[in-house]
């Protein structure tokens, strides 16, 4: 119950309600209980025709009752919704939390999507039972004794009657968990997959469009609805047995109750029992049956809600695959760089390791340009600078110390990863750039811009630097984002600057105009740059030319066009036509 | 008309939101055309199992007067037989009630999923005929939760609420005329008790619905926020944002739960208010009903002409409480039904979206040259034809060459702001074009008219002569390849990925496609060859690597006119000429449209535009264009300081 145990820690804050909530509910049950005991006196006093003014005696205690319970059922109902909303919170808050902390390897493990569903269909779900178990977890079971005793103390023998509706019950439970509950269990996930289709689809949607492909997705779209709609349907037929033998149990038990109540009464000529008793034996009667079957659905609900549970444990107990060391260093000296014979790969199952004996020595300062074909590691080698993974063999240093002993906030805010797939967030320019920089003032932002070659297009737009970007990014062309990016790296200020891929939805003059901007603006700033264009690194430092995990080739573009037989292909690819004037 | 990826607000802000009136109506309407028999049938079964349940109070009236009979006479002499036979009639009914009950339940099952099966595919249909227009003004997230949020309001509200109200509603007319029947004072005082519980399900009930509703709203907020730093959590790792991600989303979160908590303290008090309304009006009536047995000579007013005993107090008490049971257990259908009209209302709006028009009628077809003539024909032959209908009843055929001419084009995605001005551009058969400017110029939007994702404001667009306008939709598309820099794949294997370019393509077809487009080297590394399965837009492979896939889908297509829209950014450029070769050899004698920034991409087009803020500024093949040392040049040399 690992799982239970981990959760209950969210409740925190909300203990007092989370307590006072079946507080209360233990109160109201003992009222409601007593209701019915009180009535079969003044009914009984009805039938004995008694005076008046004991009947309003009777008829004032129960209109007591009812509004004590009616304040004890309002304020648990109270507490109880704060308790469940504020559970809720706090998971949400824990889970995003966590997965705040969580190193690029963490996230690798789980996608987007899942996150997202964990963070709110799955927290909704455990706040449901959660807010089930308050409500019901003490009402059912008190209801259920405090209707028996009540019972019994009128009637021994019709007590034992009730027992008839346990087998009814236990048949229920037993036929939910073996047949309903699996059944669930795959409409949850072809609910997903339906979902997912419907994700696909619209972000997809011009390529659907112009493949002609709207009747192919609209059968394959039917075939998931119909696939959800059959288990559905086969589900809840399942579940139509449920309120059938409910009710059965509910009225053979009345039905028992009536016939050996009435000869009860008529063979002991009202002594044993009362009209009155048999009534009230009918009320608690209904109240047992119904303690009962509340019983068995929390019991069911508790069952299916606990696997969107697992999923919100299995993001709270995932631990950071990267930590900060113990005394960590808070300053990073320089924009020096060394990999000393660095081996990466991203599963220890993989079988090829992603990056292999990599050992290389990038000064403070220089411009270091990386090329390489698809999928040669280039992106997997950057980010090891940042920390954003672990090597597994060897060091890399930045500054000359070991990135492991670097504090990771500072580390990272020395070093600054423009990355391939970036991402922009809702709201104004300034506000996406500043997260660059969170002071930056309005001319440190404009500058940035200006490096990045950003400030014509932005202060073109309608409101300038405070036009909305939209989720996504989606109202800036490819190489509008690609340079707010730029930018909003620059804002950081440094020591070293990696732009991966970054330019190529950039013009190539711009793209110069960029590279010129670094070598006159931030020339203490170590550039390293991955780009497809080798006019994009021609001019740098030095180049490194990476094949399947390995430098295949490091050196100036000179050196490499003598000596680098990938680079010179690369270079004669896209220069063939001759006449390329640089 | 707004701007494209302008969101447009979903609801309307700060007031109460409403429900529309007819929304309810609508619903029910479409429900009863479809499931009219079955519904009808599940109506009679609720009529028979509300029958059951109130003949309970019934029962309860004649046993109590056959015990006290029976109490008269003695057990075995004649009150064993009445009290059991009494038993067995309401066996018999209890059995019914039963079999309805359950019936019913099957029913509504069927009804219920059958319903939103139905809503969800009639949705679905009309999304995909909804033109690009849409998807770009709407945010995405916002589509999607018509599928989840709000289709499930439909299923309470259909499975849960509609049929417990149809049987509150029943049991409370059987029993007000019981009551009735029984005693007309004592009802009219249970009347007095029901406008009461109207009022707090007016307040309370009220509130909660409010509440329910900016829940619902919050809820939204907060999944929105979440999905976007999700999918951007790498990126705030890169810039150290943890920190204010999460004070963002804190405040979020508390918004949430003010709404959440204020919602559900609602709910769960109207319960216990309700209810307790019950006990006190069963209390009033149980002290009423004595009082009258007591005080002499009043006369009982009721339709059975019964005198005010035992026999009608007591099964009016009990009646008592199952009408006020009955009325809370539709108060607490309130919220349900709220929030389903509310999700109903969205599911509305998103079906009575205008469509995609196409009033074309020119088509495609399959077609064989016999002496001279061109033939429809049924195989597919590899020439095709336009099929053009003439107002005097003739059909002339032409040949599909792949010939575009586009003149004097202007567009805008909103009239006031024009992206293209007066483009005027033709593309021979067999040509390749190429546009090339600075980001923002225009070149995506050249390709989104010739297929008609939008509509030139200005101009005409000529394919072979015929005005696109005329040509269907469906069959412009089919005669034009598209590959987009934003790749789509689909969840799916390799093989089904490359095969959504034909859908009857055999297997060969799509490796001889992968082979084109430089693909099949990859592909058969993967751990299970053509049959990896890929998900999440193919999130396992590089970007490089989903762009050669997007290009052997297109390939497989084998499209006579092919526009490639920066579909080779993330390859390297000693595999994009790998590829370019096997798509210079699939494409040769046909039309092809290339937008990209790196010259080695374009710089063998026959033509090459050049376009600055939506204007053509300079035209020609590349040795014309470095020539002339104008834009181009500039551009592609990186040489701007002339």
């Amino acid at each position: 119950m690992n799982v239970i145990k981990t959760l209950m820690k969210c409740i925190r804050e909300y203990k007092l309600q989370t307590i006072l909530s079946p507080l209360f509910i233990a109160l109201e049950v003992l009222i409601e209980v007593m209701i019915p005991f009180v009535t079969a006196q003044l009914i009984d006093c009805i039938e004995a025709q008694s005076e008046i003014s004991v009947i309003a005696k009777y008829g004032g205690v129960l209109v007591l009752l009812a509004v004590l319970s009616l304040t004890c059922g309002a304020l648990s109902g109270h507490f109880c919704a704060v308790a469940s909303s504020g559970f809720a919170k706090n998971l949400r808050h824990d889970l995003f939390y966590k997965v705040q902390s969580y190193s690029f390897s963490n996230i690798d493990k789980f996608s987007t999507s899942s996150l997202v569903t964990r963070l709110t269909t799955d927290v909704t779900n455990v706040q449901n039972s959660f807010m089930m178990i308050i409500r019901t977890a003490i009402r059912s079971p008190m209801m259920l004794a405090f209707s028996v005793i009540m019972t019994m103390r009128i009637s021994k023998k019709l007590t034992l009657i009730f027992l008839t509706a346990v087998p009814f019950l236990i048949i229920g439970v037993t036929f939910m968990l073996k047949k309903v509950l699996p059944l669930f269990r795959s409409i949850f996930k072809k609910y997903d997959a339906l979902n997912n289709s419907v994700q696909e689809n619209i972000s997809g949607i011009r390529a659907v469009k112009s493949f002609v492909r709207e009747d192919y997705e609209k059968q394959k779209f039917a075939k998931a609805s119909d696939d959800v709609c059959d288990n559905f349907t086969k589900a809840e037929k399942l579940m139509a047995l449920a309120s059938p033998l409910v009710q059965m149990a509910i009225y053979v038990v009345m039905l028992l109750i009536c016939y050996i109540g009435a000869k009860l009464i008529i063979t002991s000529n009202n002594t044993e029992l009362t009209v009155g008793g048999l009534s009230s034996v009918m009320t608690y009667g209904m109240q047992v049956l119904m303690s009962l079957m509340m019983f068995t659905m929390i019991f069911v609900m508790i069952t299916m809600s606990m696997a969107s549970a697992n999923r919100i444990v299995e993001v709270l107990n995932e631990e950071s695959s990267i930590q900060n060391p113990e005394n960590p260093v808070m300053q990073v000296k320089d924009g020096s760089v060394k990999f000393d014979n660095v081996s990466f790969s991203y599963s220890s199952k993989a079988e090829r390791k992603t990056l292999e004996n990599i050992s290389l020595e990038i000064k403070s300062g220089e411009t270091v340009g990386i090329i390489g074909a698809t999928g040669s590691s280039k992106t997997s080698l950057i980010q090891l600078i940042s920390r954003l993974y672990d090597v597994n063999e060897g060091s890399v240093s930045v500054g000359g110390i070991d990135v492991r002993k670097y504090d990771v906030k500072i580390l990272r805010d020395a070093v600054s990863v423009v990355l391939q797939k970036n991402i922009l967030f809702s709201g104004t320019v300034s506000e996406n750039l500043c997260w660059g920089n969170k002071d930056a003032t309005d001319e440190e932002i404009r500058r940035a811009c200006v490096l990045a070659q950003a400030d014509e297009f932005v202060s073109a737009m309608p409101d300038g630097y405070n036009t909305m970007i939209e989720r996504g990014g989606t109202n800036v062309s490819g190489g509008q984002k690609q340079r707010l990016c730029i930018a909003r790296a620059l804002l950081k200020k440094p020591k070293i600057l990696i732009l991966d891929d970054s330019t190529s939805a950039v013009d190539t003059k711009t793209d110069a105009l960029i590279r010129k901007a670094f070598r006159d603006e931030i020339p203490d700033t170590t550039k390293i740059i991955i780009a497809q264009r080798i006019s994009s690194v021609q001019d740098a430092d030095k180049i490194i030319v990476l094949d399947n995990g390995t430098i295949n080739g490091f050196g100036t573009h000179d050196e490499l066009i003598q000596t680098n037989e990938i680079y010179r292909e690369v270079f004669e690819t896209q220069t063939k036509a001759g006449d390329f004037d640089d | 008309m707004t701007k494209p990826n302008k969101k447009q607000p979903p609801m309307p802000h700060g007031k109460r939101p409403k429900p529309k009136k007819g929304t309810l109506k609508r619903i029910l309407k479409m429900l009863f055309a479809e499931y009219k028999v079955m519904l009808i049938i599940a109506i009679i079964c609720v009529l028979f199992s509300t029958l059951a349940s109130t003949s309970a109070s019934l029962f309860l009236n004649q046993i109590v007067a056959r015990i006290e009979e029976g109490l008269k006479i003695g057990w075995n002499n004649g009150a064993s037989q009445s009290i059991v036979s009494l038993i067995a009639i309401m066996c018999g009914i209890y059995v019914l009630g039963i079999i309805a009950s359950f019936t019913q339940a099957r029913i509504m099952a069927v009804v219920t999923q059958g319903f939103l099966n139905s809503t969800r595919k009639k949705m679905f249909s009309k999304m995909q005929n909804l033109p690009i227009k849409y998807f770009d003004t709407h945010p995405h997230g916002d589509t999607m939760s018509y599928y989840t949020n709000d289709i499930d309001t439909l299923r309470q509200l259909v499975s849960q609420a509609v049929p417990s109200l149809i049987m509150s509603a029943l049991t409370i007319t059987v029993l007000v005329a019981y009551m009735f029947y029984l005693s007309i004072w004592m009802t009219l005082v249970v009347f007095g008790a029901v406008v009461i519980m109207m009022f707090v399900v007016k307040h309370v009930g009220g509130n909660s619905s409010k509440y329910f509703l900016r829940q619902q709203k919050a809820i939204g907020e907060t999944e929105g926020f979440i999905e976007e730093m999700m999918s951007g959590q790498k990126v705030v790792q890169v810039f150290n944002h943890e920190e204010e991600c999460c004070k963002d989303f804190d405040e979020i979160n508390n918004r949430l739960f003010s709404e959440a908590s204020k919602a559900h303290s609602f709910a769960n008090i109207l319960m216990p208010i309700m209810g307790n309304i019950g006990n006190i009006l069963y209390v009033f009536i149980a002290f009423i009903g004595g009082v009258l047995i007591l005080t002499p000579g009043v006369t009982n007013v009721s339709l059975s002409g019964q005198a005010l005993g035992l026999a009608v107090v007591i099964p009016f008490i009990n009646m008592t409480r199952q009408f006020t049971n009955n009325i809370t257990q539709i108060s607490q259908h309130f919220n349900h039904i709220i929030m389903a009209l509310a999700g109903a209302e969205r599911i509305f709006e998103l079906m009575d979206e205008e469509p995609e028009v196409d009033e074309g009628y020119v088509t495609l077809v399959n077609a064989r040259e016999v002496n001279g003539e061109i033939v429809e024909c049924k195989e597919r032959t590899g020439m095709w034809a336009w099929k053009h209908p003439h107002e005097d009843g003739t059909t002339t055929y032409t040949k599909l060459m792949g010939d575009v001419r586009m003149e004097n084009m202007d567009f805008g995605y909103t009239p006031e702001k024009l992206v293209l001005h007066d483009v005027t551009l033709y593309a021979e058969p067999g040509q390749k074009v190429a546009f090339v400017g600075a980001t923002g110029a225009g070149k995506t939007t050249v390709t989104n008219l010739i297929n008609r994702f939008y509509d030139v404001a200005d101009g005409k667009i000529r394919y072979d002569g015929i005005n696109i306008n005329k040509i269907k939709k469906d069959d412009l598309r089919h005669s034009l390849g598209i590959v987009l820099q934003e790749t789509n794949l689909f969840t799916g294997t390799v093989m089904e990925n490359i095969r959504y370019g034909k859908l009857d393509a055999t297997d060969e077809e799509c490796i001889a496609a992968a082979k084109l487009a430089n693909a099949h080297d990859f592909i058969t590394r993967l751990p299970e060859g053509y049959d990896t399965m890929l998900t999440s837009n193919g999130s396992n492979l590089s970007q490089g690597q989903r762009q050669l896939l997007s290009i052997a889908r297109c390939a497989v297509a084998d499209p006579p006119v092919m526009i490639l829209d920066e579909a080779t950014s993330s390859i390297d450029t000693r595999t994009e000429v790998i590829v370019s070769k096997g798509m210079d050899a699939l494409m040769k004698g046909r039309t092809v449209f290339v937008i990209a920034h790196r010259l080695s991409t374009i710089q063998n087009s026959d033509v090459i535009m050049v376009l600055e803020n939506g204007r053509i500024i300079e035209r020609g093949n590349h040795d014309k264009l470095i020539e002339e040392q104008g834009k181009y040049y500039q551009l592609y040399t990186g040489n701007f300081a002339k």
